[in-house]
């Protein structure tokens, strides 16, 4: 049968988002003939719709339905109602995302091996490691066309490139270069090589950036094996006395409720949404959320180690310019605990605008000290940083009972504290980025607080044992054959490394597991 | 002699020909401003005259530009000059005017160093008054495509061909 799919038709995978994860398995499986429905709560948007205005793009594409915070992280003081930064749109967040695309270090697979006992920490090792991995992240660059991968040239340097360079070499860094970055430089392609527009968070108007709203989700609707269906908000996941899921319960994008059936559902609505709507999904059988029985769904709630340091300089940088995160040092991204904590951190261009600069160098600030700094943005560099961050239990999502979205659903309670190792690795990284800056003749210096969260990790992880985590080494739950995990909440540990790669080389693989276990008849 | 365009323009120079103080700010009667050098002029709605200037010496007080005119300020305390919004601000002036009081000036208005109002504005920063008012400015000021070229700031790029051939790697000091 091909799509659309009837709501009664119960030989569909219902994918629920279709960002990296949720949009790269929807078109794998329907290249391989399988029949997908893919529910995505925002609208459509395509490169024609973007728009380069930093407050005009948020309003179109971020997620901003209510959310609660709690913890000592700044965000929870400045952005209570903010958590993430992250997207309601077809193709997820991969519309709003800057393209960095590194693989994991070997190492990383095997954090708690690696890294040994951390007090306070709930550390795991992957039930996966990079042999494994490999040819999935070989899949995963090829699909996203990723520099300095396969043959692909890397980006030419932007002048925020330039000043970040020169200053990572006067320091002695060794790897430092314009990034593995999912943007087209050729004109051999089939996506327009980038023009140097800036804008690369505001979705990228050239379709330069790969995104899967573009690529992923058109090749599948093509094969005639994928629905997608647009403003469809899941409420709740349905399952039958067996305790296999039987199909999802939405609100459609008029309010009605409707109900589709299922042979398999994948959960792909990024590190808040995933285990909201597990939990939202309790029932008699399963009181406290589906796929719970190790109470780990929502804990280990990961958002990397960030944050950003911006300079000023005598002269001119205009480091709005040209592709946004095209830049990066690796040198300290290796597991080196002599430098007073466990595993590490990349260094990668970044710029803001000036709306959001004003929002974001210094949340709260006022006053001269704070308006000299803005006056001075011509003249500004920047990067961001993004390091590994402890899993902690503690740090979870929860269901907030006392606060309910448009659609009535209590909403996600967001929990974070810093853990010691992610401030003595804040703390290494702002002394070597404004070292980076120094060296190039910066006058002032900014050591600027992590932003609302753009990556959300480990809400369901990955565990080899059905105790210690949500799902199995394919994603799939351990209590649920045909329920899985599909997003970023999959990791059972963050890496240093930006997480987009990574959950697209997960999704072509469970892809190709799902398809095969179906052939066999096993779900 | 120039050339008036408008009614309005009438009635702003003719009014600022009479206006005889110097100040950030003039107000003349019930709900009209204007700036000493006519560069703007606005008739408020709903909020007192007085309050709306005070209003504006705040903003600028808490996000101060040198380079940015009071016309960018008064565009971002509009917001406030609404039905909803006029009783809370003219209680938050009011309360910031007694503490001027309360530090020996006859208002707020009535200082003249900025580091006397900032004394001021310290004094109250975690009320909800102060709060509103600085959090709306974060867009209210800095999301005015008018300021923007101030800071040099471009803006939009995507209808120029981005920069690839319009300087994304001119630096040449390095």
């Amino acid at each position: 049968m091909a799509a659309p799919f009837d709501l009664n038709d119960d030989n569909v995978v219902v994918i629920i988002g279709t960002g990296a994860g949720g949009g790269v398995l929807a078109n794998e499986l329907a290249q391989k003939g399988v029949s997908v429905v893919a529910l995505e709560a925002g609208g459509r948007y395509l490169p024609e719709d973007y728009v380069n205005d930093e407050w005009e793009s948020f309003g179109q594409l971020a997620w901003t339905d209510p959310r609660t915070t709690s913890g000592d992280w700044r965000v929870a003081k400045d952005f209570s109602g903010l958590p993430a930064w992250i997207v309601k749109a077809v193709g997820g967040t991969t519309t709003h995302w800057a393209g960095a695309s590194l693989r994991f270090q070997e190492h990383e697979w095997k954090a708690a091996t690696t890294y040994g006992p951390v007090t306070g920490a709930n550390l795991l090792d992957w039930p996966i490691d990079a042999a494994e991995m490999a040819p999935w992240y070989e899949k995963a660059e090829d699909k996203l066309g990723v520099t300095r991968t396969g043959n692909r040239p890397g980006l030419p340097g932007s002048n925020n490139y330039k000043v970040f360079e020169k200053g990572a070499l006067a320091l002695g860094y060794k790897e430092v270069h314009t990034g593995r970055m999912a943007i087209q430089t050729r004109d051999d392609g089939e996506r327009i090589p980038c023009q140097q527009t800036g804008f690369c968070f505001q979705g990228c108007k050239w379709g330069a950036k790969w995104s899967s709203a573009y690529t992923d989700i058109p090749e599948g609707e093509a094969t005639g094996n994928l629905e997608v269906r647009e403003r469809a908000h899941v409420a709740r996941i349905l399952h039958n006395e067996a305790g296999k899921v039987t199909g999802v319960e939405y609100f459609d994008r008029d309010g009605n409720l409707q109900m589709q059936r299922a042979r398999i559902v994948c959960v792909a609505g990024n590190s808040f949404e995933s285990p909201r709507l597990l939990l939202n999904s309790a029932s008699s059988m399963f009181p406290d959320g589906l796929a719970n029985s190790s109470g780990q769904v929502g804990r280990n709630y990961m958002r990397h180690m960030t944050g950003s340091v911006y300079a000023v300089f005598d002269k001119p940088v205009r480091m709005w310019r040209g592709t946004t995160m095209a830049g990066i040092i690796q040198d300290e991204a290796k597991h080196d605990p002599s430098r007073g904590f466990v595993g590490g951190y990349e260094l990668e261009t970044l710029s803001l605008g000036i709306p959001f600069m004003a929002a974001f160098l210094d949340p709260g600030a006022w006053g001269r000290e704070f308006t000299s700094a803005l006056d001075a943005y011509e003249n500004m560099a920047g990067m961001w940083i993004v390091g590994e961050d402890m899993p902690q239990e503690t740090n979870r999502v929860t269901l907030n009972h006392d606060v309910k979205d448009q659609h009535g659903l209590p909403v996600a309670n967001v929990h974070f504290s810093d853990h010691a190792n992610d401030i003595a690795m804040r703390n290494h990284a702002y002394k070597q980025g404004m070292a980076v800056y120094e060296a190039v003749g910066a006058t002032r210096v900014f050591p600027t607080p992590p932003y609302p969260s753009t990556h959300n990790l480990g809400t369901n992880r990955m565990s080899e044992n059905a105790r210690d985590g949500v799902v199995n080494r394919w994603g799939q739950t351990h209590d649920i054959a045909n329920l899985f995990v599909s997003d970023g909440s999959q990791f059972t540990t963050g890496a240093a490394e930006n997480p987009t790669l990574t959950i697209v080389a997960l999704a072509i693989r469970q892809a190709d597991h799902i398809a095969r276990e179906m052939s066999a008849g096993n779900i | 002699m120039t050339t008036i365009k408008s009614p309005k323009g009438l009635t702003r120079r003719a009014l600022l020909a009479r206006a005889s103080a110097a100040g950030a700010t003039i107000v003349a009667g019930a709900g009209f401003i204007a700036a000493p050098n006519a560069a703007w002029a606005y008739e408020t709605a709903h909020l007192d005259a007085r309050v709306f200037a005070t209003l504006v010496q705040m903003a600028r007080d808490i996000y101060p530009h040198d380079r940015i005119p009071d016309e960018n300020y008064v565009v971002a305390a509009k917001g406030y000059d609404n039905a909803d919004a006029a009783a809370g601000i003219t209680a938050g002036i009011a309360a910031l005017d007694a503490a001027a009081q309360g530090k020996g000036f006859g208002s707020y208005l009535d200082t003249g160093w900025e580091r006397d109002r900032v004394d001021i504005l310290r004094g109250m920063e975690d009320s909800a008054f102060f709060q509103q008012i600085r959090g709306g400015l974060v867009t209210g000021l800095y999301n005015q495509k008018a300021v923007w070229p101030i800071f040099g700031y471009e803006g939009e790029s995507f209808s120029q061909g981005g920069y690839i051939d319009r300087g994304f790697d001119d630096i040449n000091w390095l």
